[in-house]
């Protein structure tokens, strides 16, 4: 399997300027109204540090919740089904819309569902799969995934918009107004959900001691999908557990907050039961996270409640774009989840990162991101997933810099030679560095040189 | 082994130690007017308040107020509409609701949410199919937070809660925010003190 | 207070200028300073590649080149950061962790050990952009960071606010990171250099005239980007305007 290079796919995403200002903006407007929100909290940073508690606590007793979550969702009339992998849960998936004779699914957006590569899946085994997120069903309808977890199309403007929805629900290509775009999903959509014999949706949360889950949009299309057709799947990953509804007041009000900017989704709704005459099954998937749960330096990382602020805060992440991770999780999150999945193939997203920090500053639930991406980026040289000319160049640089003799010799050749960087820096000719920057220039002599010189003499 | 088996096996072998549940301590603060809060919070997030003048009633105010409206669904017997809820078989029967009418239980200051439950739709979809949505709101119902709400019984017995927050909306393209994006365009609450005995809901229908 | 000086390889090659300042500053402070002349680096640049065998060697010759201070200062938080934070390499016998303990960035030691507020020789009557790089600002904690809701705080300003003359101004992401991130400049080098130029840009539209950071990595990154932009900015080290660099 390739490994996704990122540094290339970034190039092309600056290169189209008008789009890359955008999402910058865009995406650094969503971090500001975050700022603001959290600012008009006192408790902002208590709020945060009893969300990590409270994830930590229930992650350490997962096994525990998971059993009572089964027993009062299953009390409740739901159906709770387990999932080791990606392929299980398509599986499962799929006979129970086959013992339903369901082949028409609405279903809102879930990254786990994205994750499980359930629609093609499906769609081979003829399902007709409708997205009906707004920003998840441009990017069905362009044929691509989608680029950030709460804003799925934010790499797109409206002219690409409108002339996605023109070749594929017939819109007139060249009215680019947003609201006749929106308005013109919205009536492409609606009959889907009259029709449709089953819906699926993720879940935010799913609460041990009540057997419910919690599902927050702002669309609407999650809530019109649940309560029309007569069976609803929920995926949802086994590390969405909480213990208590009452947990829920804190992250209810951290989640959209972090997300968006906003108190709260116009939409929060808490599933505890089928609808009478109707059917309601809960897949729960593992999929790797047992494992993560079992890395010291890593399980932190399943406290993640989605809500996108990470990536919000990267200024990697907004220069570069979500496709250009190649996974369904992208920034600072997919960074640290995406090596779990597959080491090689994500080995050069941990240095797609300059450990700024931000995201663990943001990170409603307190992931240590940074100092994660720090670790995989041992765990990647130790297996030798590194490029083999940085790990040559490191190579040299351990030595030379090692040595006093040698690192002498270095510095002065390059301070008195001046066209590349020190070469136990780079071991490339370094036109990397000056593709769009000036070197420094050479001074007349090194600190050490001017210290000999006029401070002390050679010991 | 089942899956079910193997991934609780897989948990607890890989549980790190226990880490001890915090207490949630008690965010208290004096509320000064929680009805001024909580409509400026609505207002936020798109919704509206409405208040009839003197003397009018709560039909006609909403009759007037959706002039166009052919259908006018209502959940609650303060409201005859042009259907009753209780008259609904099929949830997909609500397609042509162009205003929706129902009694929220409680509202949230802090965040401008009503909260309903299928007591409250009837018909659940009724709070999403409908074009426009009209809530009836006892102000002494608003709770200072989202703490304060998740003590509601409400989530220990309803099969489906939710907390409705203005309409619904999205900024998908562009960040442009569009209000009315696939459920209710617009969210009306009129403030309304519920009838001493109660309000009476219809009896629940199967969705 | 007798002081080791710590000079990073990059301030060592291409910015002396930043180490005589941070001498001199530390010699008018009343400070005793040796410089360890055998010094090459901290381990940086292969730790945080993940190449922790390969940076082994230079965190051993670090720790022995300043074994017995209790005072290391180095002009640059990145390095102070690694020291105190990541220099694990080693096996972490009580005199690498005291020396460890005991490195701090040039800023911390004037701010919190030295508790100098007044810089009576200093004159600087421009226009100044702060830069904090991130492992000084969010590793070291030398600031609030924007992303944190806690009360306000900013150690080389509080000590800049004292140069008679500085007008601060603001860009608008006062701390949103520059790009450099070490190798990140060169191996993901689309990224930095427009993280790079995004930087200037925001620093020159806020009327900047010069650039002042702790932070000499940041500062060769900016410079780079801001002449190859043709941007009329200047760069300084903060220890060099302490000092009392020319006007």
């Amino acid at each position: 399997m390739s490994r996704v290079d990122h540094a290339e796919a970034s190039s092309k995403f600056i290169e189209a300027k008008d789009h890359a200002d955008f999402h910058d903006k865009r995406l650094w407007d969503l971090r500001k109204k975050r700022d603001s929100e959290s600012e008009a909290m006192p408790e902002w940073e208590t709020l945060r540090t009893l969300a990590s508690a409270i994830k930590e606590h229930t992650l350490t007793h997962l096994g525990d919740y998971l059993e009572e979550f089964e027993k009062n969702a299953t009390a409740n009339g739901m159906v709770v089904h387990w999932a080791r992998d990606a392929a299980e849960h398509n599986q499962i998936v799929h006979e129970i819309l086959e013992q339903h004779h369901a082949t028409t699914l609405v279903k809102s957006k879930s990254m786990l569902t994205d994750e499980c590569e359930m629609r093609p899946f499906l769609e081979n085994r003829g399902v007709e799969i409708v997205e009906t997120d707004l920003g998840e069903r441009i990017q069905q309808l362009d044929n691509e995934p989608p680029s950030h977890i709460v804003v799925p199309a934010v790499h797109k403007l409206r002219g690409d918009v409108a002339e996605v929805f023109s070749r594929t629900i017939g819109t007139d290509a060249r009215n680019t107004d947003v609201l006749y775009l929106a308005e013109s999903q919205r009536r492409h959509t609606r009959p889907y959900y009259l029709k449709a014999q089953a819906a699926m949706t993720g879940a935010n949360f799913a609460i041990a001691e009540t057997g419910s889950f919690v599902v927050c949009t702002n669309e609407g299309n999650a809530d019109l999908g649940a309560n029309l057709p007569p069976l609803h799947i929920a995926s949802i990953g086994i590390e969405k557990l909480l213990p208590k509804i009452e947990h829920l007041g804190v992250f209810v009000r951290m989640l959209s907050r972090s997300a968006l900017g906003s108190p709260i989704t116009q939409i929060t709704s808490h599933f505890r039961a089928p609808r009478p005459g109707t059917e309601m099954h809960v897949v729960l998937v593992d999929n790797g996270r047992s494992e993560r749960l079992g890395m010291e330096d890593f399980w932190y990382s399943l406290k993640c409640i989605r809500c996108g602020a990470c990536m919000n805060t990267c200024p990697v992440y907004r220069r570069s774009g979500g496709l250009s991770y190649g996974s369904t999780y992208s920034g600072p999150i997919g960074v640290i989840i995406d090596p779990t999945f597959n080491l090689r193939k994500y080995s050069s997203l941990p240095f797609a990162s300059t450990l700024n920090g931000s995201c663990t500053s943001v990170c409603p639930v307190k992931i240590n991101i940074h100092e994660q991406i720090y670790k995989w980026r041992e765990i990647i040289a130790k297996r030798h997933q590194l490029p083999m000319v940085k790990e040559e160049a490191m190579r040299v640089a351990g030595k030379v810099l090692a040595s006093p003799k040698l690192y002498r010799a270095a510095v002065e050749a390059a301070a008195a030679g001046l066209d590349h960087l020190p070469r136990f820096i780079v071991y490339n000719p370094f036109n990397a560095w000056g593709r769009q920057r000036e070197v420094p220039s050479a001074p007349a002599s090194t600190f050490r040189q001017w210290y000999v010189k006029n401070r002390g003499v050679e010991r | 082994m089942s899956s079910r088996a193997q991934i609780l096996a897989r948990v607890r072998r890989n549980q790190p130690a226990w880490r001890a549940l915090p207490d949630i301590p008690s965010f208290e603060r004096p509320l000064v007017d929680s009805w001024a809060t909580f409509a400026s919070a609505l207002a936020r997030m798109g919704g509206s308040v409405a208040v009839p003048s003197e003397g009018v009633a709560l039909d006609e105010f909403v009759r007037a107020r959706f002039a166009q409206a052919r259908v006018i669904c209502s959940a609650t017997p303060e409201v005859a509409g042009t259907r009753s809820i209780s008259t609904v078989r099929d949830p997909a029967e609500l397609e042509d609701v162009d205003v929706g009418v129902v009694r929220a239980a409680f509202g949230v200051a802090e965040t401008g949410s009503v909260w309903l439950s299928e007591r409250e739709f009837g018909v659940n979809v009724l709070g999403f199919l409908s074009q426009h949505l009209v809530v009836l709101l006892d102000p002494r119902t608003i709770v200072p937070d989202l703490h304060h709400a998740y003590r509601h019984p409400g989530f220990h017995d309803a099969r489906y809660a939710v907390f409705m927050t203005g309409p619904s909306a999205t900024a998908d393209i562009e960040g442009v925010l569009v209000r009315g994006a696939q459920g209710i365009r617009t969210l009306t609450v009129i403030p309304v003190a519920a009838a001493a005995t109660g309000s009476a809901t219809p009896a629940r229908r199967s969705s | 207070m007798k002081v080791a000086l710590f000079i990073p390889c990059y301030v060592d090659a291409f910015f002396p200028e930043v180490g005589i300042a941070t001498l001199e500053l530390l010699e008018r402070l009343g400070c005793e300073v040796d410089y360890p002349l055998d010094q090459t680096c901290c381990g940086q640049p292969m730790a945080n590649s993940g190449c922790h065998d390969d940076a082994r060697g230079t965190e051993a010759l670090f720790a022995q080149n300043f074994a017995g201070y209790d005072h290391i200062v180095t002009p640059s938080g990145s390095c102070a950061h690694h020291v105190r934070d990541q220099m694990t390499a080693i096996e972490q016998t009580p005199d690498v962790q005291a020396v460890r303990r005991n490195t701090r960035e040039l800023v911390e030691f004037l701010h919190d050990v030295l508790a100098v507020r007044e810089f009576p020789w200093a004159e600087f009557p421009h226009k100044v952009g702060l830069h904090i790089g991130c492992a000084t600002l969010r590793g070291l904690r030398e600031a609030k960071a924007s992303e944190i809701d806690e009360p306000a705080f900013n150690k080389p300003a509080r000590l800049l606010s004292a140069v008679k003359g500085i007008e601060f101004v603001q860009p608008q992401r006062p701390d949103e990171c520059c790009g450099f991130g070490g190798t990140f400049s060169v191996f993901e080098e689309p990224v930095s250099a427009k993280m790079g130029h995004d930087k200037v840009e925001d620093h020159h539209q806020a009327g900047a005239e010069y650039i002042v950071s702790p932070d000499m990595s940041c500062v060769m990154h900016q410079q780079g980007c801001a002449r190859r932009a043709g941007l009329p900015l200047k760069f300084i080290h903060i220890a060099q305007v302490l000092n009392g660099a020319p006007a």
